[in-house]
């Protein structure tokens, strides 16, 4: 059973923000190595951070993404508003992608990010209501890894 | 070890991001257009090569830990986004050679070097 957090900040994505993609993952970065923790631990978080924050860019309409640190983990949630997935399984194939040629042109949508943030979790859960939105639960264990 | 100095010289480029340092060692090479490779398979502390010049770039190279980033084919992002690696530390070189001749150069640096995939 995980602890109580002993920091935890919010910060909310805008679906279509393109001007602003990777500035929650930044600050959780940024957060991260503020509290001491070790260069793996907070790179794997912001990869994982990142990944989801593009997802709601690219296919959501908004979303809040939650940070908590607590004495045993970081556990990154983010709940979007949006079209859902209907299919995890294929989702989370790696390949799979519904990434319009704009989003290509950027260099994401190559049907890796969800594949990507499960890689750079310990634990990742995901729900999703079609029509209503998606949810994303990405934890990563500390043993005790503070720099 | 290879410098990011050496990069600069071996690809003939021009350092965008004055006052970051050129010091810095760089283990490996990665060379990819696509950022969702470089989060999913670069090597923290890598060279990034890449004909991608845009903001995304910058971003995913800051938070994946990458050293350095070496745009081939006179590829060149914009002042903001060349702003932003500078306020982030992270070099950006621009080279006029095209991916294929940039990465030639660089094998011949790195050697025996075991380089990113």
């Amino acid at each position: 059973m995980a602890g109580r957090a002993v920091f935890r900040q919010e910060f909310s994505v805008k679906g279509g923000d393109f001007a602003k993609a990777g500035a929650v993952a930044c600050r959780i970065k940024e957060l991260l190595k503020e509290l001491g923790f070790d260069g793996q631990t907070v790179r794997r978080a912001a990869i994982a951070s990142y990944e989801a924050e593009m997802n709601v860019i690219m296919y959501a309409w908004e979303a809040r993404m939650k940070l908590a640190v607590k004495p045993d983990e970081i556990r990154i949630t983010v709940d979007d508003k949006g079209p859902g997935i209907p299919d995890i399984e294929l989702a989370m194939t790696e390949g799979y992608s519904t990434a319009t040629p704009e989003m290509r042109e950027l260099g994401f949508g190559a049907g890796m990010g969800l594949p990507n943030i499960k890689k750079n979790s310990d634990a990742f859960r995901i729900d999703s209501a079609v029509g209503r939105g998606t949810r994303l639960e990405i934890t990563i264990h500390l043993n005790g890894h503070r720099a | 070890m290879v410098t990011l100095k050496d990069v600069l010289t071996r690809v003939e480029g021009e350092l965008l991001t004055p006052g970051t340092s050129l010091d810095g060692l760089c283990p490996k090479v990665f060379a990819s257009d696509l950022m969702s490779d470089v989060l999913k398979s670069a090597e923290p502390g890598s060279l990034l090569l890449t004909g991608l010049a845009n903001v995304h770039v910058i971003r995913t190279c800051s938070l994946a830990d990458m050293a350095a980033v070496v745009f081939v084919q006179g590829k060149r992002p914009d002042p903001a986004s060349i702003e932003q690696a500078r306020a982030n530390g992270l070099p950006l070189i621009a080279t006029r050679l095209p991916m294929f001749e940039a990465c030639s150069r660089l094998v011949f640096l790195f050697g025996d070097v075991p380089h990113g995939r």
